[in-house]
Parts: structure tokens; sequence; C-alpha cells
């Protein structure tokens, strides 16, 4: 580890007249690149901001609660309500069904799989995570679509009391649930990788300490690895979170693009930030552009909140970082 | 006490039990889970459920609820929460994996339908969307080069903001870029080509083109090139870096024809990985290439097709034919990021570096 090399020259010494012309010019060409991973974060913020700021001053509805899309007819008239709303929409089914399954998969790995193939099985489920998003699009839109219809219906019909599963229209495809469904199967290695990584550094003596005291596996779990983990386990939901919040092609594929705020999941409709800027940006005018911007700037700027909660609270505790 | 000891050998299976507190045998599980596998199936023959999903569901059910009760009559509320907990989680992982395997199956069954040589070599140059034929030539091109540049432009840069992390980074600075390099990673795809499009094409007047596409994939790739690096310098042992010092090596040589040299099949693996990963963004290609559909061998003019923006394309022509098109390219996808990761594996694998 860094902290231990010992007869490393120090920074002071590196700017000392004795050092070598070549440490120094190294010293800054490596400097220079990590400053520049700096500005590019920045500067992404900025120039985002910078060209939306245009549409922004010539919409004349409020670009946080207008429901339409018109960026480029005259008056333009636009806002990102629908979008928020789908976006947040789609993101918390995700959580809800991929947060469980992610644990589970965790602990199956760490816990109870076989010690010689649990790494090969850790493996499998990081494939999911190679797999382009187009192709779960692809997939989602023509294969699990159609299978999962029944399901739905079944879903609307017998908990249609619900007013979310309401769908007086009897219509099952292209909704918001289907998206969200897809969404969770991307976030899944995301969230399973990290949480594994954190129940693996579960001290081993506390674990035999409370199987020693007669605690059953699951006992074992409930009261020395998820009080261990609980902050790995919400940084990678977390971090799942920003994924699913950023996710554009698979779900500008399954969604059917409506601006309106439909509490009905079941029902086709939805749209969300990123969606909505592959959707739109080829017919977009300049000001249409420049709308579109301004939504990328929003979702800039949530999943760079989300991301940094989520490293902030992994590197408060330094021993769940990939370093060691 | 005596009592017990004189016992012992003749009933210790008697004490264990008394000790233990009772237990379901070994094979209760795969009883219980036979039995609950023919009930749903008799219950599929008398007609009550039909489908293959359903049965799957209702047998897990009753696997569930059959165990967990046994398991509560015999070993009591502990013992059956166990089980319960053990069932979930194992359902856990093969509800993972369940997509993974549909989405492999369905991508090689229906991809090899269009799959050919021609398929391979030809292009969608006036192709229509209801036509057959046509191919993904131009996609792979585009996808190859765009991919190559986006990696001669990041790995440069990211090896030496890692080589800055570890070799030099001290204090607040170092704690900012590790910090920032972090949140990077979860930068969504659709924003990196935002990005590049304010920044290059509408404010320096960047043609789109496969370059520009390269560029947004950069902002992918950069991260993920510097954490693998830091990870595999950080493995360099110590003993390496003192005995060039020693020997009056300058640090820079020291990293460059030490540290690096050891590093690098690590590097290669995780720098494979981060073009795997990029190859099949689709959403910063549409916003700063956009489509072809003919053949661009040139990466700085006009627009470049690539792989993803391909599958794109064909899926909303909506026709029989394109899509069949777009399952095809789908393969070709899949294999190009196979071919890296298996490649990635066996590097990692035959050169790992020696730690001990």
């Amino acid at each position: 580890m860094a902290q231990q090399t010992l007869s490393q020259p120090d920074e002071v010494s590196i700017k000392g007249a004795s050092v070598r012309r070549g440490d120094k010019v190294f010293f800054n060409l490596a400097r220079s690149a990590g400053i520049f991973m700096l500005l590019l974060t920045g500067s992404i913020g900025l120039f985002l901001l910078w060209k939306a700021i245009p549409s922004l001053q010539s919409n004349t509805g409020n670009f946080f609660t207008t429901q339409t899309w018109f960026p480029d007819s005259t008056p333009p008239l636009f806002g990102i309500a629908a979008l928020a709303f789908g976006t947040l929409m789609t993101s918390v089914i995700a959580m809800v069904i991929a947060v469980p399954v992610a644990i589970g998969i965790a602990l199956f790995i760490a816990f109870y799989a076989n010690r010689r193939i649990a790494s090969s099985l850790g493996f499998v489920v990081d494939l999911l995570a190679a797999v382009p998003s187009i192709i779960f699009g692809l997939w989602g839109l023509s294969v699990l679509m159609p299978n999962m219809q029944g399901f739905v219906e079944w879903l609307s019909t017998y908990f249609g009391w619900i007013p979310i599963f309401a769908n007086p229209e009897e219509v099952y495809t292209k909704s918001i649930l289907i998206a969200g469904v897809v969404l969770a199967i991307m976030i899944l290695p995301t969230i399973s990788a990290v949480t594994r990584e954190v129940f693996l550094q579960v001290p081993r003596g506390h674990m035999e300490a409370s199987l020693a005291l007669g605690a059953t596996r699951w006992e074992m779990i409930r009261m020395v690895v998820f009080p261990f983990g609980k902050p790995g386990m919400i940084s990678a939901s977390m971090l799942g979170l920003g994924r699913a919040l950023g996710e554009t092609i698979a779900v500008a594929l399954i969604l059917s693009a409506v601006f309106e705020i439909n509490w009905q999941i079941t029902e086709p409709g939805g749209n969300t930030f990123a969606a909505n800027i592959a959707l739109k940006w080829n017919e977009a005018g300049t000001n249409g552009l420049s709308a579109l911007i301004a939504s990328g700037l929003v979702l800039f700027i949530i999943t760079l909140l989300v991301n940094m909660v989520a490293r902030w609270i992994i590197s408060r505790r330094k021993d769940y970082s990939g370093a060691n | 006490m005596s009592q017990i000891q004189q016992d012992l050998p003749v009933s210790s299976l008697e004490l264990q039990n008394e000790l233990k507190g009772k237990r379901l045998p070994r094979w209760a599980p795969w009883a219980v889970a036979g039995g609950a596998v023919v009930l749903a199936l008799v219950l599929a023959l008398v007609g009550a459920i039909s489908g293959i999903p359903l049965i799957a569901v209702v047998a897990g059910l009753l696997f569930v609820v059959g165990e967990t009760a046994w398991s509560f009559r015999v070993e009591g509320r502990r013992h059956a929460t166990d089980r319960f907990a053990t069932t979930i989680v194992y359902t856990a992982f093969v509800v993972a994996v369940i997509p993974l395997i549909a989405i492999l199956f369905s991508v090689v069954q229906k991809g090899m339908a269009a799959f050919s040589l021609d398929f391979l070599t030809g292009t969608m140059r006036n192709i229509n969307a209801r036509d057959a034929g046509g191919g993904v030539a131009h996609a792979l091109v585009g996808t190859i080069e765009q991919v190559a540049m986006a990696t001669v432009i990041a790995v440069p840069i990211g090896i030496l903001v890692a080589i800055y992390l570890v070799e030099f980074g001290r204090g607040r600075l170092a704690t900012w870029i590790s910090f920032f390099v972090d949140v990077m990673t979860g930068v969504p795809s659709i924003v990196a080509g935002l990005f590049i499009f304010t920044g290059l094409i509408l404010t320096f007047g960047l043609e789109r083109s496969g370059f520009a596409a390269s560029l947004s994939l950069v902002i992918l790739m950069l991260p993920v090139v510097v954490r693998t690096t830091e990870e595999m310098i950080k493995l360099v042992p110590n003993d390496l870096r003192e005995a060039a010092y020693a020997l009056g090596v300058p640090k820079w040589r020291t990293i460059m024809s030490i540290v690096l040299p050891t590093a690098i099949p690590g590097i290669i693996t995780g720098v494979m990985l981060a073009v795997a990963r990029v190859a099949g963004e689709t959403a910063p290609l549409l916003l700063t290439t956009f489509l072809s559909q003919s053949m661009n061998w040139d990466l700085f003019n006009g627009p470049q097709a690539a792989l993803p923006t391909m599958i794109w394309d064909q899926i909303a022509s909506g026709t029989d034919t394109a899509l069949d098109r777009a399952w095809g390219a789908a393969l070709v996808l899949i294999l190009f990021v196979a071919i890296l990761y298996v490649g990635a594996r066996i590097i990692a694998k035959v050169y790992a570096p020696k730690t001990h």
C-alpha cells in the first residue's frame, strides 16, 4: 500500500533542487493528468449549464412543474415534471426488486455457496453487467414484454384495487412496471458486487463467536453480518440507484414516451430524462437541443449527488474500498 | 456425569440427539422438493395451472411452505426461520441467473437465424427496412475504430492519473481526485454524450463523427482505467521499488521500467474490461455521430455506424426483417464483448502478478 512506502521521497524533496529534472517532469505530468480528471468533472456541469441557459430563458412554462415538452414551438413551453416522475418511478420499482435480490445473491456467494465455486458464481453474476444496455432493451422489448403480459394482466385484475396497479384500458405493454423490471435486472450486478465485497470483510471472529453461541446461520447473518455491512449495503444500493436513474437505451425502447404524470404503473406511458434525450435528439431544433441539455443537466446533478453520497458513506469505512 | 460416560459407547447417537434437539433428516429438503414438484405437476395435469413459469412458481411456493412447516413442527421456530432464509437466498441467486441465461439464449438463438458470412461482410447501403439481407460490416468497422481510438486516448491519461494517485499522491488534491474518479464511474453514458456535444461540437465546431463518439467513450472509460490501474500498481511489492532506489535509479525510471512492467498484465486486463464496457454503449453515440447505413472507414469525417446504434436503428424500423438484423447485430456485439472478456480472463490468469 502507498502509505507503507518508506524510502520514497515525499513531495517536499521532489520540489527540492537536488531532485533530477526527469522526476520533476514526470511528477508534473502525472499531476496534470490528475488535475485534468477534476477539471473534466467540473466542465461537464459548466458546459451543460452554459448551453442550457438559452432555452431556460425562452421557456414560457415553469421548468420544474410543466408536464409538456414543446421547446421548439413559439412560444416554447416545456418542463421536466413528467420526466422527473418517470425517472423516479422506474428507478424506485427497480430498487424495490433489485435490492433484496442483490443482497440475497451476495449472501449466497459469501456464506451459502460452496467455497470452491463461489468466485466462479460471482463471475457469472458479473457477466450480467457485461451485457450491453441495447441488448437488454432488445430483449426486454421483444422477449420479456410479451412474456410478462400475462403476469401484468393478472396483477392488475386481482390487485387493481390498489390504485397504482389499476389498468382500466386493459393494455398491458410498454409500461413503467416493465421498464422497472428490466432496470432491476441491469442494476443487480452493481449492487450485489459491492455488497459481496462488504460481506467478505465481516470479521471471521465475530461470525464464529455467534455460531459458537448456538446461533443458526440466519441468526448469525442477522446479528453479525447485517449490522456490520449496513453502510456498505446502503451505499451499494445508491450506486445501483445512480445506474438506474441514468440508464437510457433500454428504457427508451420499452416505454411509450408519454408526457404525463401517470401513477398507474401497469399502463403504457412514462418517460425518463435519459430516454427522452435519446428519443427527441434528432427531431429537436436549436431551442429543443438546449432544452434537452437542460434536462440532461438535471440528470447529471441528481446522479452526481447520489454517487457522491454513496462514495462518501463507503469512504468513511476505509476497509470497504476495494484496495485491500 | 459418570452415568453418561458409562452409557456413551452404547447410546452415543441418542445422547447427541438429546443435546442438539430434534433435527430434520438430511434428505428432508430433497424429499420436500420432490413432493412439491410432483404436486405442482399433478395440479398442471388436472388443469389448475399451466405454463412452465407458473408450474415452477407453484412448486417453489409448495416447497417453501412444506419445508418451513415441517421444520417448525420438528425443529422449532428458530430452525424453521433459518431454513426459510436459506431457501430465499438460494432463490435470489437463481432469480439472477435466469435473465442472464434467457438473454444469452435469445441472442444466440435469434441471432444465429440472421448470421451468415454475407451478414458479416455486407452493409446496410441501399437496403430498406423490409428487404432481407444487409450486414454489419460498416457497424463492426465503426465500433472497432471508435473503441480503439477511445482506448488510445483514455489509457495513457488513465495510467498517469493512477500513477499520480499511488506513487505521488498525498494530501488534499489526491483525495479529491480519487473521490471524483469514483464519482465519475457513475456518470450516465448519455451525459458523456451531451458533454462532448456541448463542449466540442457546439462550442468548437467539431464535426459529428466517429472521433466525437470516441471522445464520449473516453469519458466513460477513464475512471474505470484509473481504478483498475491503481489497484494493480498497489499490488507491486515495495521491495522492487526500494531495490531500484538503492541502485540510484531515479523515481520516474523506477516507475516506467520496474513498476509498470510488473503491473502491466493486470492493467491490460482492466483496460480490456473497460473496452468491453464501452463497446456496448449506445446513447453517447446517438448524440455524437448518429447513424450511417454505409461503410465509412474515416473516423474523422462524416457519420459513422456502430453495432449498438445499428441495433437501435433496426429496432426503430420495426419490420420483421429489420428485427432479425437487430438480433444478428446483437449476436455480433455479444461475441465482440465476450472475446474481450475471455481475453481479459486469460491474460489475468496467465500473467497474474506473484504476490508473496
